[in-house]
């Protein structure tokens, strides 16, 4: 088990980091950009740029649409490897050999998605150092400003609640696809169909746990 | 020995097996045979537990599986190996994981000692130097040697082989039916192909039972099934030109 538990770390984690530090970089320039065209009112701090860079990351983008995203890559990749493993009769194979098979493909992949966190944590810090850079040496603040933005008003708590339901995240990301892939039947065509339904499922169901979690934590 | 009885499996308002009642024999290679849907692969995976048939019951030597314990039933896992029709070899490990894998599942050996094992058995089926080889890098023909491999691994009781020669050019089917009797003799097992092959009921079968819309209609060896008067056997044996040619023949000699 620890063996399978490290493949999908690789495979879940691991292989993800590049794609989720690409998009946090950029995404991060562009809330930075896109707030400093915005203050047109001279009585406005410069500081409100790293500020906003700040919130939007950590209590939106990181956590849920680096989920979404997820949603697309992870999602995706589960349903599709499970659901061909039941349309080629390697998950029957595992049956005739009393393995549990739904313990044996699912188990590892939830706990894998334990680190999920990790790649939001790293998502954060990218994000915001994407806004520093693109905000600093784009010319639209000073990095003293930006930092001061991104001091100001700081609650440790949204970084809690970020994590919490980043966490949920994790659990629905490793779950819905699996149940997808695992439950399917047919042939090639139906795993295509089974992924896309991964990824669309998958994201509602993020989206409104996200407003409940939102509603509940922060209202 | 397998034993069958009266075994009933319904999906949803469509009864695919009608109460099938037979005997598969220690040491012979056992041959389900009959038309597109009659139900051999139905009735195959009620016998290695995919499928919990309505009715009736299968006895693996006289116990009845659906009384059996967890304890009886892991024993049994454990004695039963699978060739199934694609060979459904698992396509992230490579070949040596893939034949390891039902040793690392059921025994408490040491690595050294199971590599030993999986390569006593790549041997036993003809393949070797292919161990670091994934499932994508080899032929089907290979695959079905590797899938043989697996199910033999664990030195099973019996051995189940779903459409063992189909998609493969006669010649690799001749040498997949030939390896599984042999198997099955050496090693004294009870075996059961399903299959719609009339060169594999030639050339193994051993014990032939011929299904129909669910029902077993004929029973008998490869020497009796050219001599049997049941028409359902006849069109079914005699469907190809090949051997209606050499019905032909044999009828003009006598």
């Amino acid at each position: 088990m620890k063996e399978l538990v490290l493949k999908e770390i690789d495979d879940l984690i691991i292989k993800s980091l590049g794609i989720v530090a690409f998009i946090s970089f950029f995404v991060g320039g562009v809330i930075s950009i896109q707030t400093a065209l915005n203050l047109e009112n001279p009585l406005i701090p410069k500081s409100l740029i790293g500020f906003a860079t700040r919130q939007s990351i950590i209590l939106e983008f990181a956590p849920t649409f680096m989920s979404i995203i997820m949603a697309g890559k992870v999602g995706s990749f589960i349903t599709s490897s499970i659901g061909s493993m039941r349309v080629t009769e390697q998950i029957d194979a595992l049956e005739v050999m009393g393995i549990n098979s739904l313990n044996y493909l699912v188990f590892p992949k939830l706990i894998a998605m334990f680190f999920y966190p990790f790649i939001i944590a790293i998502a954060m810090f990218l994000g915001i150092f994407g806004g520093f850079l693109a905000g600093v040496y784009g010319g639209f603040t000073t990095a003293t400003d930006f930092t001061i933005g991104l001091q100001d008003s700081f609650y440790p708590f949204h970084l809690a609640y970020a994590f919490i339901k980043t966490f949920l995240f994790a659990i629905i990301l490793a779950t819905v696809p699996s149940w997808q892939g695992y439950y399917m039947r047919g042939g090639a065509l139906e795993v295509g169909k089974a992924s896309t339904n991964s990824f669309v499922w998958t994201s509602i169901i993020i989206i409104l746990t996200n407003y409940i979690v939102t509603q509940l934590l922060l209202s | 020995m397998i034993k069958v009885t009266e075994i009933k499996k319904s999906f949803g308002g469509d009864e695919v097996l009608k109460g099938i009642s037979t005997t598969f024999e220690k040491g012979k290679t056992n041959l389900v045979i009959g038309r597109s849907g009659s139900g051999k692969t139905v009735m195959l995976k009620c016998m290695v537990g995919l499928f919990k048939p309505n009715f009736g019951e299968i006895l693996f030597k006289d116990k009845a599986i659906s009384k059996m314990d967890s304890e009886a039933h892991r024993v049994l896992r454990e004695e039963t190996g699978m060739l199934f029709q694609g060979g459904a070899l698992f396509d992230s490990m490579n070949i040596e994981e893939n034949v390891m894998f039902p040793l690392r599942m059921f025994s408490n050996k040491e690595k050294p000692e199971m590599l030993l094992r999986v390569n006593e058995v790549l041997e036993r089926v003809d393949l070797k130097n292919i161990n670091n080889k994934f499932p994508s890098e080899i032929s089907g023909g290979m695959k079905k040697r590797v899938s043989i491999a697996r199910a033999i691994v664990n030195n099973p009781k019996y051995l189940f082989c779903d459409e063992p020669n189909s998609g493969l050019d006669p010649k690799t089917a001749t040498l997949i039916d030939q390896l599984i009797q042999e198997i099955t003799r050496e090693n004294n097992i009870t075996t059961v192909v399903v299959t719609h092959d009339m060169n594999s009921v030639m050339e193994i079968g051993e014990k032939i039972v011929f299904l129909k819309d669910g029902k077993l209609v004929w029973q008998g060896s490869n020497l009796e099934i050219f001599k049997t008067d049941n028409k359902d056997v006849t069109d079914f044996v005699y469907s190809s030109d090949l051997f209606k040619k050499i019905r032909n023949i044999q009828l003009n000699e006598h």
